[in-house]
């Protein structure tokens, strides 16, 4: 592993080639830099791409679903995934239950394959929650809540996997962190996602400081889809991002983010070494945000057609199928999971409309863990306020009068002995 | 690691040395308390409130951290959703800024994100207010800023005893609690008693009975409202000092019976006024003690400038002649 960890390359040298097994075409063609990692795949055949596709098929079609119930006004805003599922389908399948899993906003693939209902997120964007799931719940894969204040997750997921590292030497019984120690084995890690815009932010380089002092068992996980809403990646660093975190001392490596083996491959063998002691790493996904930032944004004011329609060729999902015809895969298995993935989404949009608005205490439910008195105050005053609208209402009602604004009834009886009539 | 020896005995001690105790006495009994700072390790602080803990308790549970507040405060909401319950410490107020975001945004909101699936037991030490002559960003009163964020809830003692309590009551909260540091009165000697719980972390405190004028405040303040209070005592008027001890909240019952009591109130804070705690105190006590008041609450605040060079501290600090002046204003409206 010498060249994960030698920094040669900021001393000048070239760049090497972003690790790649699948090119565009869908053939099995590594790169010389993936070979190193060839050993990941062992193992890896035909059943589990097939779910690999099967995972990025379903997402897409929720993604759109969602983008539909957005435009249809159902959704307060989406944030869509649409090409960014290779890196993400790749590195989730990376990951042992036992991880911990840090999203930004726009892991749809990654929450999917660790459990999470992809009705959760729907529920956030509905505006019914500013969670979704129950992160406590193993059911939901550890797979931690979206964070929409750019990069501040990196920082949770530094201390979460500091907790780890804490744990392992409790478990040893090693009471001292000494500075420039090596790291711990702990059995388990912690893998972060953010963007290529955050990695301007302070938090995910305070995050790296962290990471590579306490050597955490942590994987940072950049996905460069080139564009952070309107700015290109250009006008974030002049340096490829991967660079910055071997400036740290962490080690780093590029990969085509649109191809899943690499995904896979790369996060197997980053996720072990934090598993096993040997430190934080960083992969750079390069890959492209076809769809627009959210459903408020508008591509075309800044970006080339022929950009998006470069990167609509590399579209991960084609790559993956025409893999998969290579090994054999038939045409009914496309149909069957295009037919599945669209009667999943449908079931999302079903669900999501049916879903209650939260009942108005609810805000009130769970600012504090312990008992509050102020929330306690506004919380009674609010239910008393809305239940004197029914009291008003019961008044009212056999009545001819004529009242355009309802009042409460506290209020109603206040204007009537001060004479004032509607 | 050298032996640890808990506070035994009713005892003497400045207020830095009084939090040093009760964080080691709450590190003693539950494992997952944690320590994170900046020069907290073989230093012990700064100030040496955390003086000889991680000789005690070694490094993995007093962890100097690389010098970057949002990391540190970040970091610690990572360990407390792992079960941990980090107390960090910002080296001043005025550093506490570039860790504002992951308190505002993230601390005090995880919980409710988290529909209350996931406590967030941090506590933040934050040395705070003036009174020592030193330079920009050291002489601060940004209580305000988190008294006014929900999720949170903030604390200052003013004695060495509620400093022990206090601590120690913070580290148990299950919510993320900044806890306030008279940096000023560290030095200043009280009793501690270990074996006398102090009242809960949310309740006033009587500092002095009174009839005459009721006047709150709280950390190094509070001092100045009982000098006040004597020089008050030897003119004829007699001043109710409220040790307000918890910011967020207020526990208002006391001090409203208080206000009915003497029918005057005085708030007096270190801060700047505008938009304050000390405005948000006035306004609920006209709310609900109108009839009661003699005359409208007053403030006594720092003024609505910058912290002043040192030079000028002494102006700009409300010292007991400004709580006077006010005392005056109100007993003869």
């Amino acid at each position: 592993m010498t060249e994960q960890t030698d920094l040669a390359p900021l001393h000048g040298g070239a760049d090497p080639e972003p690790i790649r097994f699948l090119d565009e075409a869908g053939r099995y063609a590594p790169t010389a830099t993936a070979e190193e990692f060839a050993a990941e795949l062992e193992g890896v055949g035909v059943e589990d791409f097939t779910q690999w596709y099967r995972d990025m098929v379903e997402t897409r079609a929720f993604d759109d679903e969602c983008t539909a119930l957005q435009r249809q006004g159902q959704l307060a805003l989406w944030v869509p995934s649409v090409g960014q599922e290779g890196c993400q389908v790749g590195l989730a399948h990376a990951t042992a239950p036992q991880d911990h899993i840090f999203p930004a906003y726009r892991e749809h693939a990654i929450a999917k394959i660790r459990g999470v209902p992809l009705l959760g997120i729907a529920r956030n964007f509905r505006g019914l929650t500013h969670g979704g799931w129950d992160v406590t719940d193993p059911a939901n894969g550890n797979f931690h809540l979206y964070t929409l204040v750019l990069g501040a997750q990196t920082q949770h997921a530094t201390g979460y996997a500091l907790g780890q590292l804490l744990d392992a030497k409790r478990a040893a019984a090693d009471t001292a962190v000494e500075p420039g120690e090596a790291g711990t084995a702990t059995g388990e890690a912690t893998m972060v996602f953010y963007g290529d815009g955050t990695s301007s932010e302070g938090d995910p380089n305070e995050a790296m400081i962290f990471a590579a002092s306490y050597q955490t068992p942590e994987v940072f996980v950049v996905q460069n889809n080139r564009w952070a809403i309107s700015v290109p990646v250009t006008r974030q660093s002049r340096t490829p991002l991967y660079r910055r975190a071997l400036g740290f001392g962490i080690r780093a490596v590029q990969i085509d983010g649109n191809d899943p083996l690499a995904a896979y491959a790369v996060g197997r063998r980053y996720l072990d070494f934090a598993r096993t002691g040997e430190g934080p790493g960083y992969i750079e996904a390069l890959t492209y945000r076809i769809g627009a930032h959210t459903t408020s944004d508008d591509p075309t004011r800044y970006r080339e057609a022929d950009e998006l329609e470069t990167w609509q060729r590399r579209d991960p999902i084609a790559r993956l199928a025409a893999h998969l015809r290579t090994l054999g895969v038939e045409e009914p298995f496309f149909e069957e999971v295009r037919e599945a993935a669209d009667r999943q989404a449908k079931q999302v949009r079903d669900a999501i409309l049916a879903e209650p608005d939260p009942e108005p205490d609810s805000m009130f439910a769970h600012v504090y863990s312990a008992p509050h008195p102020r929330i306690e105050e506004q919380r009674e005053w609010l239910e008393r306020y809305e239940s004197s609208f029914e009291e008003a209402d019961a008044q009212e009602s056999g009545s001819t009068a004529s009242v355009e604004r309802q009042l409460p009834a506290a209020a109603a009886a206040r204007g009537e002995k001060q004479g004032v009539a509607e | 690691m050298s032996e640890i020896q808990l506070l035994q005995e009713r005892t003497e001690l400045p207020l830095v040395k009084a939090i040093n105790e009760g964080l080691r006495a709450a590190m003693a009994a539950d494992e997952s308390v944690l320590l994170m700072g900046e020069d907290i390790g073989p230093l012990g602080g700064v100030f040496r409130v955390t003086d000889k803990l991680q000789a005690e308790f070694g490094s993995a549970r007093v962890l100097d951290t690389p010098l970057a507040e949002a990391g540190i405060i970040g970091s610690a909401i990572g360990l407390a959703m792992r079960g941990y319950r980090p107390v960090v410490e910002i080296q001043f107020e005025g550093f506490i800024f570039p860790g504002f975001n992951q308190i505002v945004t993230q601390l005090a909101k995880l919980t409710n994100r988290h529909e209350g699936a996931i406590p967030m037991p941090v506590v933040i030490r934050v040395p705070y207010g003036g009174h020592i002559g030193a330079i920009e960003h050291h002489q601060e009163s940004p209580e305000s800023y988190f008294a006014h964020t929900p999720g949170l809830r903030v604390v200052s003692p003013s004695t060495p005893h509620d400093a022990y309590w206090m601590i120690q009551q913070a580290i148990a909260s299950p919510d993320p609690v900044l806890f306030f540091e008279p940096k000023s009165k560290y030095w200043q000697k009280g009793e501690v008693d270990p074996a006398a719980p102090s009242a809960e972390l949310h309740r006033t405190r009587l500092a002095r009975a009174g009839t005459d004028c009721t006047v709150v405040g709280h950390g190094a303040m509070v001092t100045t409202l009982l000098q006040a209070a004597e020089i008050a005592e030897s003119e004829g008027t007699s001043l109710e000092i409220v040790d307000l001890r918890s910011l967020a909240p207020v526990d208002y019952e006391p001090l409203l019976a208080s206000v009915r009591k003497t029918g005057r109130l005085v708030v007096a804070q270190e801060a700047q006024g505008g938009a304050s705690l000390g405005s948000e105190i006035a306004a609920t006590v006209a709310e609900h003690a109108f009839y009661s008041l003699q005359a409208p609450v007053l403030r006594v605040s720092g003024y609505d400038v910058p912290f002043p060079p040192a030079r000028l501290e002494g102006v700009y600090l409300p010292d007991a002649d400004r709580v006077l002046e006010a005392v005056d204003r109100t007993m003869h409206y």
